[in-house]
């Protein structure tokens, strides 16, 4: 069987015209994905059953006796955690958020380990934007800067930028600039009409000097910043001037190099200088299919996107304080739930070893690094895959994940609607 | 069966005439019904005063932007948050709330309906999550067309038909139940970084204007027989000089409707200035409303603005990058693909500040010297005039010449020479209250047929009963009294039960979604149209198949069906 414009619910792209075949419980083909939306549907591995961690090995157990002994760690935890949400549908983030708030836990997403410090730059001096068709029908000037979307985002460029044909733009590939400002040259800087190769460490100081010049200052530069010289910033800052409309898209390499969100922060503000004299966005580039989603039902449910602590009682939020590799960093976690993440593979590995440390459960459809740190592994659906659901595009968008596949596992949401339940609360219907 | 008795109520209920008698409401089943038997619950009013439940026909309490207001603001999240207590949920901020924080607060001052006042279409999933996250409250959400390539082809076409199924088939496809156009083609201008500035520029490459975009759109609506009119924020708002765009605009509407209006203009506060610089901007409030008094076509809403710190959130992207040039703050911008845009920054509307006096004013003087209270009602475009909870407080001002004149004698000195309102002697009575705040808004929205805005028989049991014995507190004295009375209910009861007592939220909520699902011939439906398939696929970034929001968004959808084209 054919099915029609699904949606890829890997990356914070979410291609949604993919064409699947699909034979009973498996999906054999995938048409128009790129080799991360294959390996999604077609390598799709399952721990058949939860399982236990014994002394030496490991034992399957019920899903009641699963949920049950999940509840009762988080009962008896004093400093619990949940983390992870961000591969996942929208209702279960908004079950953990329950949980959390019924247990008194910190509840925190993946941002905290990749776009965390871009959300803290926004609330320093917000975020000026707009939905990826606005950049595929106008943008004559793409700016990728500290990302490899060929790699990480393999359709980005297709679907949105560099080679999508917009309404203003029909040939884009000659009609569009494409600027990629990395620390080595990638295979994104490779299709790169002007490549920026900056020092390590150098963005803050870059974006300083293109503001600087955006605003006419011209003399203040030196010869070279960070690696770069006066004559290529200059160039730089005239085609990001002379655009008719220009978008810039970061990744973790401005993120989580030095100066962090304060590099977010000054090439927001070099977005805002650009609006003075044309338009110009700017937009990370997410990486969980859902990440977005969970700062979004975060957000509404309890007021920040991340990092939230109800140990008072009431949404308490302070990043480096109430994030999750802080809370583990300092030993003050006692049990730890994962959901639909991977956190043995992303975190410090003091982190990851007091994960191992503690009782950890996770629930997740995939055997992966945490399964080895943690005493329960509970297999479930796949957002997308088995279960449909809502997630969130990079650029806020909301799009519906299908189920194309029924396997026979239950949804992660049910799973947390069971634990809730037994830990006794109450939650709207 | 569930059956419930409200003895001893002081009734204003201006939709069926009852004003201030003391009576009993039966209610079985959450409908008011004729009478009930002596098993039913009973409520004892004692005489306080009791409405149909308050509507909010112009707020931003959900969606995209909504959110972004949240997620950009930790300082306002801190500035509100309640813990988790009985049945309610943890809540965070002041300005910008969490949806249970609005949800419970707009509880509290007896509120029970609301309609969100800009979704873009593209967005619409979103809202309807945030919607049943706000779960005592009825919703309605006004969809944005503004900047909507289709429509804007379909108006340079003249073609009203077509523009009729495109709105029809955006709306039944969203779940949306009303036409909202913010800067009609401003918006879309500013996908380039520009605006227009009056109502007859052209938008860039779609050769139309404002003009014609309003004047079909209010067209088209009527063909669609929406329930509610076109809902329209003017071009040039906040702009000195503005007024006279706004009253250019008001030209352009026939009446078409006997049963409303036929243009609903919100927030009218901030598109009534006079003056060309903010050095010399005044009030024309009066030039406003002599024009709303001799059109009956036309219902605004005030758009007050209170001393505060607050948020100022709407489509109307390129005037929000005006505002943060004035103001400098932190500027979140997010335009939306063949649709619309959006901003958002906060400001502080201060005493000190001779503007914001003149524009606090400005939204007093409308209603002031509006003479049907139907015509002119009571709203702040929560949260950009003010959050609301601070109604009560506006209510006071209506209702008190005194009140006004304390406020007045706090402001900055230029407020008095450039507005009318410390000579208005006007002093509003509960009725026209009760009007301003629900009846009115009920008639607007077109949902008195729906059972909103009145308790006669068989209208769906909202009903707020506040502690205000209307036979012992002069409003005109007592202003403080009427000011608390309207903070908090002693009940507030929807569809049938009671969700709110003394601000306490004893149940969980059930909110129902409404939307307008018009009729269209086959033949002009534009899923059958392929030359308007092959642009969605081609210019929108998700298919065309994913874009409708499934009804499982919508746990207690209600379908209005219109007969359209007939």
């Amino acid at each position: 069987m054919l099915v029609n414009d699904v949606v890829c619910p890997f990356c914070g792209c979410l291609c949604d015209d993919l064409e699947l075949e699909v034979e009973a419980d498996r999906v054999v083909r995938v048409l128009n994905g790129c080799s991360l939306a294959e390996a999604t549907f077609m390598n799709d591995t399952r721990l058949p059953a939860p399982i236990r961690r014994t002394s030496t090995a490991w034992e399957k157990i019920s899903y009641d006796e699963a949920i049950k002994e999940t509840a009762d760690i988080l009962k008896d935890a004093d400093r619990p955690l949940l983390y992870g949400w961000s591969s996942t549908h929208g209702d279960t983030q908004s079950v953990g958020v329950h949980i959390a708030e019924l247990i008194g836990a910190v509840i925190d997403n993946t941002s905290t380990v990749c776009h965390g410090p871009s959300i803290l730059a926004i609330q320093e001096v917000g975020h000026p934007g707009c939905t990826l068709g606005q950049v595929k029908n106008r943008a004559d000037v793409i700016i990728y800067w500290g990302c490899n979307p060929i790699e990480a985002h393999p359709r980005h460029m297709s679907r949105y930028t560099t080679f999508a044909t917009g309404f203003f733009v029909p040939d884009a590939q000659r009609e569009r600039t494409i600027i990629v400002v990395d620390t080595r040259r990638n295979d994104s800087g490779g299709i790169a009409d002007e490549f920026v190769q900056i020092e390590p460490g150098g963005d803050y100081a870059v974006l300083s000097a293109l503001r600087a010049l955006v605003r006419g200052k011209e003399s203040v530069i030196p010869k070279k910043v960070a690696g770069i010289s006066k004559e290529q910033l200059i160039r730089i800052a005239g085609i990001c001037k002379n655009a008719k409309f220009g978008a810039i898209f970061f990744g973790l390499g401005l993120t989580m190099s030095r100066g962090k969100y304060k590099n977010v922060r000054n090439a927001i503000e070099l977005t805002d200088e650009l609006n003075r004299h044309t338009k110009f966005v700017i937009s990370p580039m997410r990486g969980h299919g859902n990440v977005y989603g969970s700062n979004e039902v975060f957000t509404w449910m309890t007021g920040y996107p991340f990092a939230v602590d109800f140990a008072r009682g009431i949404a308490f939020y302070n990043p480096g304080e109430t994030t999750a590799v802080d809370i583990l960093r300092r030993g003050e976690c006692d049990a730890a739930l994962i959901v639909a993440s991977d956190p043995g593979a992303n975190f410090p590995r003091v982190a990851a070893a007091h994960l191992a440390k503690i009782p950890t459960v996770l629930i997740d459809p995939h055997v992966n690094a945490t399964t080895s740190l943690s005493r329960i592994h509970i297999p479930c659906t796949a957002a997308g895959i088995d279960a449909a659901g809502t997630a969130y595009r990079m650029d806020g968008v909301p799009i519906r994940l299908k189920k194309v596949i029924e396997r026979g596992y239950p949804d992660d949401a049910e799973i947390l609607k069971k634990i809730y339940d037994c830990l006794n609360g109450w939650m709207i219907p | 069966m569930t059956e419930l008795l409200v003895k001893n109520a002081c009734v204003i209920d201006p939709i069926q005439g009852i004003n201030g008698e003391i009576m009993d409401i039966a209610i079985r089943d959450g409908r008011i019904v004729e009478s009930v038997s002596d098993r039913a619950e009973v409520i004892d009013a004692q005489r306080c005063l009791t409405l149909p439940g308050g509507i909010d026909s112009h707020t931003h309490v959900c969606g995209t932007k909504v959110n972004f207001g949240r997620y950009m603001s930790p300082e306002d999240m801190r500035a509100g948050r309640t813990q988790r207590r009985g049945r309610m949920h943890v809540t965070s901020g002041y300005y910008v709330p969490t949806t249970f924080g609005n949800s419970y607060r707009y509880s509290a001052m007896g509120y029970t309906t609301l309609l969100e006042g800009a979704m873009a279409p593209l967005e619409a999933r979103h809202t309807h999550e945030e919607f049943t996250a706000t779960p005592h409250q009825d919703m309605l959400a006004n969809t944005l067309f503004d900047g909507n390539w289709a429509v804007m082809d379909a108006v340079r076409e003249k073609n009203i038909k077509k523009t009729a199924a495109i709105v029809g088939w955006t709306l039944n496809a969203i779940k949306g139940y009303a036409i909202k156009l913010t800067n009609p083609g401003g918006t879309e201008a500013w996908g380039w970084g520009e605006d227009l500035t009056s109502i007859h520029d052209q938008v860039p490459h779609f050769e139309v204007t404002p003009a014609e975009i309003i004047t079909a759109m209010i067209q088209a609506n009527e063909l669609l027989k929406l329930p509610h009119s076109v809902h329209l924020h003017c071009n040039n708002l906040g702009k000195p000089g503005n007024y006279q765009t706004t009253l250019d605009t008001f030209e352009l509407v026939p009446d078409l409707n006997p049963d409303r209006q036929t243009l609903y203009a919100t927030h009218v506060q901030f598109h009534a200035y006079g003056g060309r610089t903010w050095r010399n901007i005044c009030s024309k409030a009066e030039e406003i409303t002599r024009s709303v008094n001799s059109k009956p076509q036309i219902v605004m809403d005030m758009g007050q603005i209170m001393f505060c710190r607050t948020m100022t959130m709407t489509a109307d992207g390129p005037m929000e990058f005006n505002l943060h040039c004035l103001h400098h703050n932190k500027w979140s911008n997010h335009d939306v693909e063949l649709e619309t845009g959006s901003g958002i920054i906060p400001v502080t509307y201060s005493k000190k500040s001779a503007v914001n006096c003149i524009m606090w004013a400005i939204g007093l003087e409308l209603a002031l010297l509006t003479k049907s209270p139907w015509q002119c009602l009571l709203e702040t475009d929560n949260p950009n005039g003010a959050p609301f909870v601070k109604y009560p407080e506006v209510i006071g001002l209506l209702m008190s010449k005194r009140y006004r004149d304390e406020e007045c004698a706090t402001l900055h000195p230029d407020t008095e020479g450039n507005t009318s309102l410390c000579a208005l002697e006007r002093e509003m009575d509960w009725h026209d209250i009760a009007v301003m705040t629900r009846a009115g808004q009920a008639k607007a929205l077109g949902i008195i047929n729906q059972g909103k805005g009145h308790l006669g028989t068989g209208a769906e049991a909202d009903i707020a009963i506040y502690p205000i014995r209307t036979d012992s507190v002069d409003p005109a004295r007592e202003y403080r009294k009427v000011v608390e009375g309207f903070q908090k209910t002693r009940y507030t009861i929807k569809r049938g039960r009671v969700v709110s007592q003394d601000g306490e939220i004893i149940v969980d909520g059930a909110n129902a979604t409404f939307w307008a699902n018009a009729k269209i011939p086959e033949d002009i439906r534009v899923d059958n149209d392929p030359e308007f398939i092959r642009r969605f696929q081609e210019f929108y970034t998700v298919r065309m198949s994913n874009y409708p929001v499934q009804e499982i968004y919508l746990p207690r959808g209600r379908r209005v069906d219109t007969e359209a084209f007939t």
